[in-house]
């Protein structure tokens, strides 16, 4: 049994039960999922707010090169990091 | 202010906790003999009541709290199970019901979806039904939570299943997990037993012998590649038969807390059989006011309060010497270290026990029920 692949094509979204929200009281993201929490770093949270389950995976990380001004082989490696983990732990959906 | 008072401030301040255990209420129709509530529980007419509860969690949402486990008991004994999950979202907290099932129909799961609820666990006393309502002494109990499983598929909340492993499932440990997947669960919890409340009570009627113990274990553990992506295992490893101690609630203390269905506010389910320590109630004081200064919060928070070989163990960080309730179960101290660890100057004591208590039979256990009379203590 293999985990479905994250291609260019893949449209992330978080589960239902997986939650971001910006806990006032850390003054920090976190992602909320079944027994478990994230605190998340800044680039993490742009990556997750964009997993609306509208965009897809190559436009997701276009608009985050852009945004950053950096190398797009790089950003796109950060958010499969990210994702890929978050697939593993059964908190997203492709 | 002297130097203490400074440090137990900045602790409280630094240190939200992250998840609050609300035992609801101590009713439940299951009689699982592996039970973590105490043994002596009072029933319906000393539980709090709705705004008691609401205003707690109130509370435990300013306090930091992020995870809010609604249980007992069974959860879904209490009438207003409904009104708590939404003010739970209202709070912004989220939400997990732990319950065996029964007393819920589909339309309250339906409706505790409406009001918010995040996630389900759902405990499974066995992977076939005869030997599940068999330990559970509830006929027909398997059957419901079937039903139960396909409701919350059908309402599209995640499942978690729990499944507590002692002699007369533990050869099917590893079926459990596939069991889990056919209900469509996201989550399985796989626990080996761990002995406190009716557990250790009834200790040597579901203690595995080690053989059984450690092939169960393999067995979950070679599931994990093969379900990679599709469930996550939690492993809870049976600590009687384990090398290292488990590092207990992530230290005692730390990031979460357990309300009892009276509104005791403890460190974990066994905290009260320590006997000297001060507990305070959340019907008489505030909960920030608890976490930062209740005496029993702060008996075993940090590592001043340590022996050896704790003390100067490099491990102390990552399993906090392990559970301070154990430790007084079995070696007579709450300060010790616990003597599942192997260095421990009682370890021997423990490959004692369960060897002892792994050759008695399974049958003649004490079910778990709600009882006004002292049930003797054995240890």
């Amino acid at each position: 049994m293999t985990m479905d692949a994250l291609t260019e094509a893949a449209r992330p979204h978080l589960l239902r039960g997986v939650k971001l929200k910006n806990d006032e009281v850390r003054k920090s993201w976190v992602l909320l999922a079944p027994e478990r929490y994230l605190r998340l770093n800044a680039i993490s949270v742009d990556i997750l707010q964009r997993c609306d389950g509208e965009s897809d995976l190559a436009k997701i990380v276009d608009d985050l090169a852009a945004k950053y001004g950096a190398d797009r082989a790089v950003i796109d490696n950060d958010v499969r990091a990210l994702l890929n983990g978050l697939l593993e732990k059964r908190m997203l959906g492709l | 202010m002297n130097d203490k008072t400074n440090s137990e401030k900045s602790f409280a301040e630094k240190s939200p906790p992250s998840a609050l255990l609300a035992e609801l209420t101590y009713r439940c129709p299951l009689a699982c003999p592996y039970c973590s509530n105490p043994l002596h529980m009072e029933g319906r007419e000393t539980e709090m009541s709705t705004d008691q509860w609401r205003d707690i969690f109130s509370q435990a949402a300013a306090l930091g709290v992020l995870h809010v486990h609604l249980s007992g008991g069974e959860p879904a004994s209490r009438r207003d199970l409904r009104e708590l999950v939404a003010h739970c979202a209202k709070e912004g907290l989220y939400t997990n019901l732990i319950t065996s099932g029964v007393g819920l129909t589909q339309k309250l799961v339906g409706e505790l979806a409406a009001a918010g609820l995040d996630h389900v666990q759902l405990s499974i006393q066995d992977s076939e039904p005869k030997g599940a309502d068999w330990i559970g002494g509830y006929e027909g109990g398997f059957a419901k939570k079937m039903e139960v499983a396909a409701w919350v598929a059908e309402e599209g909340l995640p499942l978690t299943v729990n499944a507590v492993i002692h002699r007369a499932n533990v050869a099917r440990a590893a079926d459990m997990v596939d069991f889990a997947v056919t209900l469509g669960a996201r989550r399985v919890e796989i626990a080996h037993t761990q002995y406190y409340g009716w557990a250790l009570h009834n200790r040597s009627h579901l203690m595995p012998t080690r053989e059984q113990s450690e092939k169960a274990y393999a067995e979950v553990e070679e599931r994990r590649e093969h379900y990679r992506g599709k469930i996550v295992i939690d492993h809870v490893a049976p600590d009687y038969h384990a090398k290292y101690p488990k590092a207990c609630m992530s230290g005692w203390g730390r990031l979460t807390f357990n309300v009892t269905p009276q509104g005791k506010v403890l460190p974990c389910h066994a905290a009260e059989t320590i006997p000297g320590l001060e507990f305070w109630n959340a019907r008489e004081k505030k909960l920030a006011d608890i976490w930062a200064h209740s005496p029993g919060f702060n008996a075993f928070r940090g590592f001043e309060w340590m022996q050896e070989p704790c003390r100067s163990c490099e491990r102390k960080t990552e399993d906090f010497g392990g559970c301070r309730c154990q430790a007084l179960a079995l070696v007579g101290d709450a300060a010790a270290c616990d003597p599942i660890c192997v260095k421990s100057p009682h370890h021997a004591l423990i490959a004692e026990i369960a060897a002892r208590d792994s050759a008695e039979t399974i049958a003649g256990f004490t079910p778990r029920r709600l009882e006004k009379s002292r049930v003797k203590d054995k240890v």
